[in-house]
Order: structure tokens, then C-alpha cells, then sequence
């Protein structure tokens, strides 16, 4: 049984708060994400990073979800950092774009486990529950029995205020969390330009960002030039922490709107 | 019919054959080399026991010395699409001494580029799809991200039919009831006459009698 409050069914009438925002202005990428670094905490939800990498920088938190001998599951400091190279990929880009964000990371992805669903769950709620304001999911899960609690999850950070941006699949299978409408889910373009993303009218992939020929940070230092929605994916990330950190009064819900106005292929871009 | 034949037959039934599966797969990356124009395409099995990727079919470069070839799940291009379930491209992977010295270790020949594709069925990761290195050194893209993860799927469906056939060889194999059937089945089609078939029809109908 859920132990969630129960919602607020009604409202007494004239009972409304007033929501502020500037909503009377003309949305634009000024407005959106001019000047802004990117300060607020962004975290990487995948194989762990290489910490102290040239592309990535300092690492505010390093986490791992880690399966005891008796099946649990458990949090733990991650000493290991990345072994697979996947996270400090995404990590760079994120700094790239966001260059003051306070990195996390949450390793459930790597040697032993292919993405055993659990882990991810795991990963997922810690990030979730310690507050953070951009979550990147650039994997997913294949595994149906775990589709319900992702859901829940995701829909939670979507009401705590933690923007979800996860990468899109383009092989015909049903995998999650990229599907949920509480994420924002990233396919590629070809685009040279970081900044250039395009909201998509047809869901549910709902933006695509650069995804092609990225040069990413790789393991020991190095760089390795990649294609593949994985990559989109931690962009969009970045770029929302572009308009967190400038307007964190926003709601992921609010975030998205923004993406979607201030996109390349819509007037807001200008 | 000796034992292997009988157990093969069986398999034939129940599971498919093994050697009509690994030709599939052989085919898969023969053709997939071909349209791409590569110089190598490779179909990796996922063992979860041992957590590693195992090579099941490869085209071209390396051939079949490399089949059976071993290597830890979560390193090299094929790991990475492996863990994240996402497919990707690689373009300069000679540029990574890391990447080179593994690769070239384990296999002899080092790519450049390579486009890798998780093969997942149902709601399983079967291993990984890739290709290497197109002829003319032109660099692979999102046309052959797309084409490569069309491929995985028919990959994916001939990778599970292989490791079906291939438990239903072991059950077979083994002391269980599947491998009672098997060797009855083999003593059947030795034996002249039709006793033995009549015997199996009155157990079937004993059979269902006690069902009924």
C-alpha cells in the first residue's frame, strides 16, 4: 500500500495562491540561460566518474550503489570512480556547458552489472532524495517488473522539483524511465553547436541535442569523439542547469516549457 | 542412431539446431560487413555467469580465430554499449592508447571506428552487435547508428534461438527427463518394427486417462 499523503482533491473557491513569474515577458534564450554558469548541483546517474579528468574537473560527491554478498543493496562512498568510461563521458559534457555546476555522482552502472534494474532504482531515489536539481539517466532499463516504482520515482523528483533528463532509446524495445512525461527525454541532431537544441512535436522523445561526433572525456585523461543519444542527453542536462541556476524558482514542468519555447526550431530562440 | 545423433534430433525438436543458429549469426555479420562496407562486424554473446563478453560470430577482420575469444563485460565500446543499453559510434578509437593496447592484445587488430549496438530481447541483454572500420576510412554516423540498430534486433532474435538450442542441448545431455525422452527417442529410431511406438501411444493414452 502507498504511503503517500493523500492529494488535495479540491480547492476552496478563490482559495488559489497567486503563482509568480514573469510569464508577461517575451520567453527568450536571453532570458532563459544568458549568462548564467550553471551553478546547482547536477548529478550523473551512471558508471561513476573520473574525478580530477581536464573535461570533468572537481567532483562534488562520488556515490556507488553497490549488492552485498546477500543480495542487498546498499550506498556507499564510491572509491572506485569509473571503470567503464560511460559517466565521465557524460560528466564532461555537462561541465562543458555548465562549467560552475557542482558535479555528483551515483555509479550503478559497471563491472558486475549490466544495469540490473534494482541498482538504477537505487541510484536513482538516493539522487532524488538528496536534493538535487538535475538528474542525468543516460541508460534505461529493459526490465518490466521495475517500470512501476521508475515511475513513481520519476514522478516524485517531477514534484520535489528535480529536473530528470533522460536519453532516448531508438532500438524497438520497451525500456524506461526515457518514456515517463515527468522526464524530459533526449534524442540526437547532427549540429556541430552545443547550443543548438529543437523541441520535438512529436513525443515522447521530446528534444534533441547534439549527439554527433562529440568530443567527450574519456578514461585516464583522454578524449574519445563519439555519436549516440547518450551524449544528447547530459546537453540537455547541462542546459537546464543553465536555467535553474538563473531562475531556481522553476519547476521541472516549467523547465521543460522553457526548453520547448526557447528551442532552436521555435521563436524563443532568437 | 547413437546418442549424440538421438540428442541432436531431440534438440531439433524442442530447441532448434545449434549449427543452423551459429550460421544465422554468421550470416547477420557477413551481411551487416557487407552493407556497411567494413572491415570486420562481430556478434558478442553477454555470459552473465562469468560476466564477460564472448565472441559468437565475426566477419572479416580477425575471422574465426577470434570465436570463443573472451573479454571482461564492461571494457571496450562493446561494454559500454553493453551496460548502457544504448547504442553508439566511436570515431577515433586509435587515438586511445588504453582502447589500442586491449584490443590489440586481445583480438590483433586495432579499429579506428566502430558503431556498437546492444542486443536486447525481450526484456534481456543477449550481448552486443558491431562494426568496424568502414573499407574507405569514411567515418561512421547516425545513418549507421540507425541501420546497425535495425540490424540488433534480427541479431538479438538468432542470439536467444542459439542459447535455446543450446540449454535444450544441455537438458538433454543431462540425467533429466528430457534426456530419458532423448535417448528413448534414439532407441526408437534404431529399433525395427513398431512395438516401440505402439508401447509409447498406450503410455500416452495411460497418460492422459489419469489427467482426464
Amino acid at each position: 500500500m502507498s504511503t503517500r499523503p493523500i492529494p488535495a482533491w479540491s480547492l476552496p473557491s478563490g482559495a488559489a495562491p497567486a503563482i509568480e513569474g514573469p510569464w508577461r515577458e517575451a520567453l527568450t534564450r536571453e532570458w532563459a540561460i544568458g549568462g548564467s554558469r550553471g551553478a546547482v548541483d547536477v548529478c550523473i546517474v551512471d558508471s561513476g566518474i573520473e574525478a580530477g579528468h581536464p573535461l570533468v574537473g572537481h567532483l562534488a560527491s562520488a556515490r556507488a550503489v553497490v549488492r552485498g554478498e546477500d543480495g542487498s543493496v546498499a550506498i556507499v562512498d564510491d572509491e572506485l570512480g569509473d571503470v567503464v568510461g560511460h559517466g565521465t563521458a557524460c560528466a564532461g559534457i555537462v561541465r562543458s556547458i555548465a562549467p560552475d555546476c557542482r558535479l555528483h555522482s551515483v555509479r550503478v552502472l559497471g563491472s558486475g552489472n549490466t544495469g540490473a534494474g534494482d541498482l538504477i532504482l537505487a541510484g536513482l531515489r538516493h539522487a532524488i532524495e538528496a536534493g538535487h536539481r538535475v538528474i542525468n539517466l543516460s541508460l534505461s532499463t529493459t526490465k518490466r517488473r521495475f517500470a512501476e516504482e521508475l515511475h513513481e520515482l520519476a514522478d516524485d523528483a517531477y514534484f520535489k522539483g528535480t529536473v530528470i533528463v533522460a536519453s532516448a532509446h531508438n532500438l524497438p524495445v520497451d525500456s524506461y524511465p526515457w518514456r515517463f512525461a515527468s522526464v524530459i527525454s533526449v534524442g540526437s541532431h547532427e549540429q556541430p553547436d552545443p547550443l543548438v537544441w529543437f523541441a520535438n512535436p512529436e513525443p515522447p522523445v521530446e528534444v534533441f541535442a547534439r549527439g554527433v561526433d562529440v568530443d567527450v572525456a574519456w578514461l585516464g585523461g583522454a578524449t574519445l569523439r563519439c555519436t549516440g543519444n547518450s551524449f544528447a542527453a547530459p546537453h540537455v542536462a547541462a542546459i537546464s542547469a543553465l536555467v535553474l541556476a538563473k531562475h531556481p524558482e522553476l519547476t521541472p514542468y516549467q523547465v521543460k516549457t522553457v526548453l520547448r519555447l526557447t528551442a532552436s526550431n521555435t521563436e524563443g530562440a532568437g | 542412431m547413437s546418442q549424440e545423433r538421438g540428442e541432436a534430433a531431440a534438440a531439433g525438436v524442442l530447441g532448434g539446431d545449434e549449427e543452423t543458429y551459429r550460421a544465422l549469426l554468421q550470416s547477420i555479420v557477413d551481411v551487416a560487413r557487407a552493407i556497411f562496407g567494413a572491415e570486420a562486424s562481430s556478434i558478442f554473446l553477454y555470459d552473465e555467469d562469468a560476466d564477460e563478453l564472448v565472441f559468437e560470430a565475426v566477419s572479416g577482420q580477425g575471422g574465426d580465430a577470434l570465436v570463443g575469444t573472451r573479454f571482461p563485460s564492461s571494457t571496450g565500446i562493446a561494454g559500454f554499449a553493453l551496460v548502457t543499453r544504448q547504442p553508439l559510434v566511436v570515431d577515433d578509437l586509435s587515438n586511445d592508447p588504453r582502447f589500442s593496447r586491449e584490443r590489440a592484445a586481445s583480438t590483433g587488430y586495432v579499429p579506428n571506428s566502430i558503431v556498437a549496438s546492444p542486443l536486447l530481447h525481450d526484456e534481456r541483454t543477449l550481448g552486443v552487435l558491431s562494426v568496424l572500420d568502414h573499407a574507405d576510412d569514411r567515418p561512421f554516423g547516425v545513418a549507421e547508428l540507425e541501420l546497425l540498430s535495425r540490424f540488433s534486433t534480427q541479431a538479438a532474435i538468432g542470439l536467444d534461438l542459439l542459447l535455446r538450442a543450446r540449454r535444450a542441448r544441455s537438458a538433454l545431455a543431462g540425467d533429466g527427463s528430457a534426456a530419458l525422452v532423448a535417448r528413448v527417442a534414439s532407441l526408437l529410431d534404431d529399433a525395427d518394427g513398431d512395438e516401440g511406438l505402439r508401447l509409447l501411444e498406450a503410455l500416452e493414452r495411460l497418460l492422459a486417462s489419469r489427467r482426464a
